[in-house]
């Protein structure tokens, strides 16, 4: 069964058609590419999918339910999580903080409790920063637990914007372009990274991706949008020698 | 008719506070600063006037020009000493910072100015003229009046001149503005020497119409045009003018209506409405965050 | 050195209560230690909102006012115990403040700074016009049923509630929404339901801060909780630092203390007061403390300076 149905999406800014009827279905821990030139509504699929905007017309279905008209919170607890193409930490929050602050839906101690600093809240405390701390450690960010996020390098930010989106507990992972600034031999490490997520995370991912070699290697199934149109839809091959996307796309990059 | 009447009242006063909410208007859209010690300046240009006429017995037109400057250069001044270092600080510094400087203003008007009101001295003799029923003073023709000159020649001034075109560059895009080679510093300054200067215009015709001013005399105007900025939009110049006089209107019809007590929960109560159905105002430009 | 910094603290605060108990202060130095009490309770209430959960409230006075006036009410009228009537009026403070958090909170920045402005001012406004508060002319009479010791008392619940609030998951919550609210909301967190939380308890603590005030006084009227008084509150905030506790109790115990002492210089008092204001915002933008507590500057002096971490002080 599919995990993510989006059936005739559309979104429209004031006059302007951002999506126009895009539909897209994805399989339970399929790893889709969503990829397109600036401006094809890439992220806007995101926002969408998240809550932050609401949608024109069509639906959203997550395990066949509907995600229409809930708010980003709501869609979170029901198992979407993402990155953000601009990086949107918590600057002036430590790195643990930020991942801790990740676990919110899972928190159980009332509020009383935790200024009453009752038992219960103590081992949740104590829980929760293992937690955060394992998980740290896999994207070797254990040693800048304690630095403010906006002291971090552009890739660790990368990297624990994908930490923070682990740590709600999601069914369905949102990747906006996690490549983007980084290095060649960073984004291998990525695309390794990724796929053992995958594994081991049981998760299905979708990514917006402008690296065209880290998408073609990574991804089973790749949506391609030009002008808030899905133009293709196909395994990497397929996709590569469709002339409508070549046009649109590679062929825009190649002359 | 009494309908007619409140109205005209409600307009001479609904020109003072857009006189006033101009220059909070004006500096916001620059610096984006709520510039708490404008009430203050529009208080330093009502004395600047009375010592004008009083001392120096100038007529009319003449202490009013004066107020103007001396208001001028007062928020000139404020500008350069207490908000230009801080303009790469958190915002709400300087905004505590211009607080500090409304209570300098007001508790140095109490030492050097005394706290007592002074009664304005009478620039011409109160005149009535009765239009089938409704009476209009000449006191309310000039506030009127002086108003709608003021409000016009800035417009002229922010559309058609140099320095106006580069005032609105500047507000809509500092960054831009200063890459285009816009002196932005000398922007800033004249926006405060403007809308200073248009204040204390406000001083001097409440001096006159009220015939009373005091040290303290800014803080619930200020409030109010700040108010009325806001309800217009603010950052848009015709915004103010209309949140003024929409202000003056309002409050003198609650007055008229009910009781005077209420006339201050009222400007707040319209404020919060239209927050609330329009938070950028009545004409205020739409803003969204991108994600 | 912490030790020996939180050892010299103890013993000071030990030492003052002690001074007070052997009547060692007069009535016009403890009436002044109250009222310094009173503001750090307002002052951390309002960090609460503005330097916590980075919402733009200034106009605290307005929750300040309807807590000292339930109080005073119900000390006059109904004649209930102390202790009752202190929750009363912060309960009724807190309940303004959801009501006056759920429609406003949508609002950011300045916008909704003036919002809260307004809605201070249109509480003042409705004392000032109902009979059973005397109107203009105020509450006189209430039992002077706060001293040193309650004040005092009430001051440290009041920074252990909220300096324990803010230390846990729920309180990062709050820092997540002032750091990024489309963030925050992305991690699950209900950003509307935490900026309304945030704002109702600290209108409460505002109210329970009014109902000292009223029985310290034993007269109230619309004019103590005007605008001015708001922004007293604020600049004490700013001054101490947003998200600093320790900071709003050294800015609002010296802000208190400041006119006071400046009370030698008579006719130059308020025009002092003023300008030292200015060049204190002009030398320390950030405030005293920035968002650093003491116990951060003694970890960052002993550890070489990591940056803070609010996680050192649940261990």
């Amino acid at each position: 069964m599919a995990i993510l149905e989006i059936k005739s999406l559309t979104k429209v800014f004031g006059g302007l058609t951002a999506l126009s009827g895009v539909n897209i279905e994805v399989g339970e821990g399929e790893l889709i590419g969503l990829i397109g030139p600036n401006g094809a509504g890439k992220t806007t699929v995101f926002n969408l999918l998240t809550g932050i905007y609401a949608a024109t017309s069509g639906e959203i279905l997550l395990n066949g339910r509907p995600l229409n008209g809930l708010k980003p919170y709501q869609i979170t607890r029901r198992g979407i999580a993402r990155t953000f193409q601009n990086i949107r930490l918590f600057n002036e929050l430590s790195v643990l903080d930020n991942v801790r602050i990740a676990y919110h839906r899972h928190v159980k101690s009332s509020m009383l409790a935790s200024v009453l600093r009752l038992p219960g809240f103590s081992r949740e405390e104590r829980e929760l920063k293992a937690k955060a701390l394992e998980l740290l450690e896999i994207f070797h960010l254990t040693g800048r637990k304690d630095q403010l996020a906006r002291n971090l390098s552009y890739g660790e930010q990368r990297r624990l914007e994908i930490v923070r989106a682990l740590a709600t507990g999601p069914q369905l992972l949102l990747l906006d372009e996690p490549a983007a600034g980084m290095n060649p031999q960073e984004t291998n490490e990525l695309v390794q990274l990724v796929r053992w997520l995958r594994e081991r995370f049981g998760l299905t991912i979708i990514l917006i991706e402008h690296d065209m070699g880290l998408v073609m290697q990574l991804c089973e199934r790749i949506y391609v949008l030009d002008y808030g149109l899905v133009i293709a839809e196909g395994a990497p091959e397929t996709i590569k020698r469709d002339p409508r996307v070549i046009q649109a796309y590679l062929g825009e990059e190649a002359s | 008719m009494d309908l007619l009447q409140q109205l005209i009242n409600g307009l001479s006063l609904g020109s003072i506070y857009a006189l006033i909410a101009l220059g909070y208007t004006m500096v916001y859209g620059i610096v984006r600063l709520i510039n708490f010690a404008h009430g203050d300046v529009y208080m330093v240009g009502a004395y600047a006037g009375f010592f004008a006429v009083w001392h120096y017995h100038l007529s009319f037109f003449p202490a009013l020009g004066v107020a103007m400057m001396v208001a001028a250069a007062t928020g000139v001044l404020i500008e350069r000493l207490a908000y230009r270092p801080l303009r790469q600080a958190p915002r709400i510094a300087v905004l505590i910072t211009a607080i500090g400087v409304s209570l300098l203003l007001e508790n140095l008007g109490i030492l050097i100015l005394k706290p007592e009101p002074r009664s304005f001295p009478e620039v011409f003799p109160l005149a009535l003229y009765n239009f089938g029923g409704l009476i209009v003073t000449n006191r309310q023709m000039a506030i009127l009046a002086v108003g709608l000159v003021l409000m016009v020649l800035l417009q002229y001034f922010v559309n058609f001149t140099r320095t106006g075109k580069a005032m609105r560059a500047v507000s809509f895009d500092m960054e831009a503005a200063l890459l285009m080679g816009i002196n932005v510093d000398r922007i800033i300054t004249v926006t405060f020497a403007v809308g200073s200067a248009l204040a204390a215009a406000a001083g001097v015709l409440v001096g006159i119409f009220y015939n009373r001013i005091d040290p303290l005399m800014g803080i619930m105007p200020g409030i109010k045009a700040f108010v009325a900025a806001v309800l217009g939009g603010i950052g848009v110049i015709p915004g103010a003018m209309l949140g003024g006089l929409v202000m003056g209107v309002a409050e003198v019809m609650v007055v008229a209506l009910f009781s005077s007590t209420w006339k201050d929960a009222v400007a707040f109560a319209i404020l919060i409405f239209i927050l609330l159905v329009k938070p950028t105002g009545l004409l205020g430009r739409p803003g969204g965050e991108k994600v | 050195m912490a030790l020996v910094l939180i050892l010299a603290g103890v013993g000071l605060l030990t030492a003052l209560n002690i001074g007070v108990a052997l009547g060692r202060f007069d009535q016009y130095l403890l009436g002044v230690m109250t009222m310094a009490a009173i503001n750090v309770i307002l002052t951390a209430s309002l960090n609460l909102i503005n330097g916590f959960t980075g919402q733009f409230s200034i106009g605290h006075a307005g929750f300040m006012a309807i807590g000292a006036y339930t109080a005073a009410m119900l000390s006059l009228f109904a004649h209930w115990p102390f202790w009752l009537v202190l929750l009363a009026g912060a309960a009724a403070a807190g309940a303004a403040g959801l009501l006056i958090g759920l429609p406003t909170l949508r609002l950011r920045g300045d916008y909704l700074a003036i919002a809260t402005l307004g809605f201070g001012e249109i509480i003042r406004v409705v004392i000032l016009n109902i009979p059973v508060t005397g109107g203009p002319r105020g509450l006189p009479g209430i039992p002077n049923l706060t001293n040193f010791f309650v004040a005092e008392g009430v001051m440290v619940v009041t920074l252990v509630f909220i300096y324990n609030l803010v230390n846990s998951s729920h309180g990062r919550a709050f820092l997540a929404v002032r750091e990024d609210e489309i963030a925050a909301e992305t991690m699950g967190i209900n950003t509307t339901a935490y900026k309304v939380i945030a704002f109702s308890i600290g209108a409460g603590f505002a109210g329970l801060a009014g109902s000292l005030f009223a029985h310290h006084l034993m007269f109230i009227n619309p004019a103590s909780f005007s605008f001015m008084k708001s922004i007293e509150i604020l600049v004490m905030l700013v001054l101490g630092g947003l998200g600093s506790l320790t900071g709003s109790v050294v800015a609002a115990v010296g802000l208190t203390f400041l006119p006071e002492y400046l009370r030698q210089f008579s006719d130059y008092r308020m025009v002092l007061y003023s300008a030292l204001l200015i060049v204190m915002m002009l030398t320390r933008p950030q405030g005293l403390f920035g968002k650093k507590e003491l116990t951060d500057l003694l970890h960052f002096e002993g550890r070489g300076g990591l940056g803070h971490s609010r996680d050192q002080k649940l261990d």
